[in-house]
């Protein structure tokens, strides 16, 4: 249903385009007037957004980029004391921050953490999200039920599960830790050992995570000729043969979206590091954003064009891995 | 029909009809069914008992956060606590203020963009389409330090009106992305037709299309909604001084290296996550056909 109206929407427009593209061989100004009485109502709808975005996002990130190539800090703003006016005395420093930030060991292990902790928070959640979403596509007592005792971890806003987990993980009273002790086993430093903090993190934003993966597949999966199913079946093709040759291509589509989306939101992630760890012990949980958001709000004197440097950095890495991902996938002849 | 005669599927034909009873498409046999429900049962439980546990730590005193007897002395001393003796309120009322405003004004400013990115080919679009997208997944971490100079200079810190403004970043791209997937469900020819009859595009948009779209912006209402609700890094930084607080800010005060008040903390929470919770129980079946939608169809 919705291909289709999409189908017939691209035609309609493909159609307009046309005609707006046609007089391309005209003269300038005539070609610059007919433009804008076929699309000044088109831009006008656009014109708000346009101007939000260049407003508070433009300006903020241009300014961002300036300020990452000064030594701006804490110290040497602008701001206002009382009734003191202090002008702002930090100076340009060129390409100086990107170079420090490249060349330290620190930002590198931090990629590389942030690069362990995206890959697995997402490959795990979808794959318990595709399983998941196979259990339950079909007739089953209880589906209905099933469906949102497991979509509950979405429902709850994030800080609020990050702090429930807190408690969980509690070291010397946590309820995991307790359960540990009934069987015999000593307390877990869940989130004061580097390793188990890692793992930590990572399994609250798994569980995090899955139900939106589980929502996503499901929709995936109805979207499933069921003729498919039965034509297989009577080719004689076992379970495992179905799912490996028509769920999996059937579910292309939807994945590579879902793939793309969760990895930005997991690289980005702030508030479960942030609430769960506060990037610790040391700075052993610490992904790139909070990081970031470390040298500007933390530590003392506030690093701003550090963080502007890493915040630069993070965004070209996020576009680099949005462009990648498109081009391999168009590369297999998919198209979005 | 041709799939009868064919050698392979006669070979295996007789392994699948072995048992008495020729099972009937999609049926399963017991085993897998015990398999399949232990299965959900495990994710279900998982799923659900952090939640749980969090609604019953909160009807603990706080003296027995810790402890794991379900309910010994049931109470309701917390949210009393919380309600009455603490900023709790404020911090709600800050929340509410700041995030349906982004809200209101994110999903009307958005609307119209939505609306000519699904209908009309035009040039500049494609660029557009790009930007929203890749404001969407702006890391925090580039725009915080420059929108906290701004709202520095222009007197907005600690200023519901200064956060309001940043999260219109977050929700703008956001919302206009969303809407678009829902216009591209509404059939072009409801368009088509309230052309012929002489209404122009924002006529057909404003009259024909809104009406219809209607679930499609409370959806994408309700999510930005909730985006905000949930926000941690602007409030922590942006807003200082207990009662500027948000709701997430607020509560990192229960629970900090000083205190640890659990039993505020969990009494809380659970105001806040159930209307949330609720609201996204009702928007939930719409909101990744929209996600979805939205990011597959450019």
């Amino acid at each position: 249903m919705a291909v289709d109206s999409s189908q017939s929407l691209a035609k309609a427009a493909g159609a307009q385009g046309a005609r707006g593209r046609g007089p391309r061989t005209g003269k300038t100004p005539g070609r610059l007037r007919r433009s804008l009485s076929t699309h000044w109502y088109a831009w006008a709808m656009v014109a708000p957004v346009v101007a939000v975005i260049g407003v508070i996002i433009g300006y903020p990130l241009v300014r961002g980029l300036y300020l990452s190539t000064t030594d701006a800090n804490e110290a040497n703003v602008e701001r206002t004391i009382g009734v003191n006016h202090i002008p702002a005395t930090y100076k340009s420093v060129g390409l100086d921050n990107y170079t420090a930030v490249l060349s330290d060991g620190i930002f590198w292990d931090r990629l590389t953490w942030t690069i362990i902790w995206t890959v697995s928070c997402v490959a795990i959640s979808f794959t318990l999200g595709l399983v998941l979403a196979n259990m339950l596509n079909r007739k089953l007592a209880g589906r209905s039920l099933y469906r949102m005792a497991l979509i509950l971890p979405w429902a709850v806003p994030a800080f609020v599960s990050v702090f429930t987990w807190r408690l969980l993980f509690n070291e010397k009273n946590g309820i995991l830790n307790k359960i540990l002790a009934g069987g015999g086993i000593d307390a877990i430093p869940w989130l004061n050992d580097p390793t188990w903090a890692k793992l930590s993190v990572i399994t609250v934003n798994v569980w995090l995570g899955v139900p939106f993966m589980l929502v996503a597949m499901l929709g995936g999966l109805q979207s499933i000729p069921g003729e498919l199913y039965e034509a297989a079946e009577m080719d004689g093709a076992n379970a495992w043969q179905r799912f490996r040759h028509i769920t999996l291509p059937g579910l292309r589509t939807v994945s590579s979206t879902v793939i793309l989306i969760s990895g930005i939101w997991t690289f980005n992630m702030f508030p479960v590091i942030f609430l769960l760890t506060r990037g610790g012990p040391g700075d052993a949980t610490e992904i790139l954003v909070t990081y970031a958001y470390r040298l500007s709000f933390v530590v003392s004197p506030r690093d701003f064009a550090g963080s502007a440097a890493w915040g630069v950095i993070i965004l070209l890495l996020l576009s680099l891995f949005a462009v990648v991902y498109r081009r391999a996938l168009r590369k297999q002849g998919e198209v979005w | 029909m041709t799939t009868v005669t064919n050698p392979e599927t006669q070979a295996k034909a007789p392994s699948s009809s072995r048992p008495k009873k020729v099972r009937e498409r999609g049926e399963r046999g017991p085993l897998a069914s015990v398999a399949l429900h232990v299965g959900l049962l495990v994710a279900s439980a998982t799923a659900v008992l952090p939640p749980l546990w969090l609604l019953i730590t909160s009807f603990k005193p706080t003296s027995e956060a810790f402890s794991t007897d379900l309910v010994k002395d049931f109470t309701f001393r917390n949210y009393d606590h919380v309600v009455n003796d603490t900023e709790f309120l404020s911090w709600l009322g800050n929340s509410l203020f700041v995030v349906g405003l982004t809200t209101v004004i994110g999903v009307f400013i958005s609307a119209t963009t939505g609306y000519a990115v699904s209908r009309f080919k035009f040039p500049g679009m494609r660029p557009l389409m790009w930007l929203l997208l890749i404001t969407q997944m702006f890391p925090v971490a580039v725009l915080i330090v420059p929108l906290y100079n701004l709202l520095a200079s222009l007197g907005l810190l600690n200023q519901p009106v200064g956060l309001v403004v940043t999260y219109l970043t977050i929700a703008v791209p956001f919302c206009a992305w969303m809407m678009k997937g829902y216009f591209d469900t509404i059939p072009v020819e409801i368009d088509e037709a309230g052309r012929v009859d002489g209404l122009n595009p924002f006529g057909t948009f404003w009259r024909l299309i809104v009406p219809l779209a209607k679930p499609g912006l409370a959806v994408t209402g309700f999510y930005s909604f909730i985006t905000g609700w949930a926000e941690v890094a602007y409030a922590s930084a942006f807003m200082t001084g207990e009662e500027n607080l948000t709701l997430a800010g607020g509560l990192q005060t229960f629970v900090n290296q000083y205190t640890s008040d659990w039993g505020s903390l969990t009494a809380s929470a659970v105001i806040v996550a159930v209307p949330a919770a609720v609201i996204f129980g009702f928007v939930q079946r719409h909101l990744v056909s929209g996600l979805t939608a939205g990011a597959t169809k450019s």
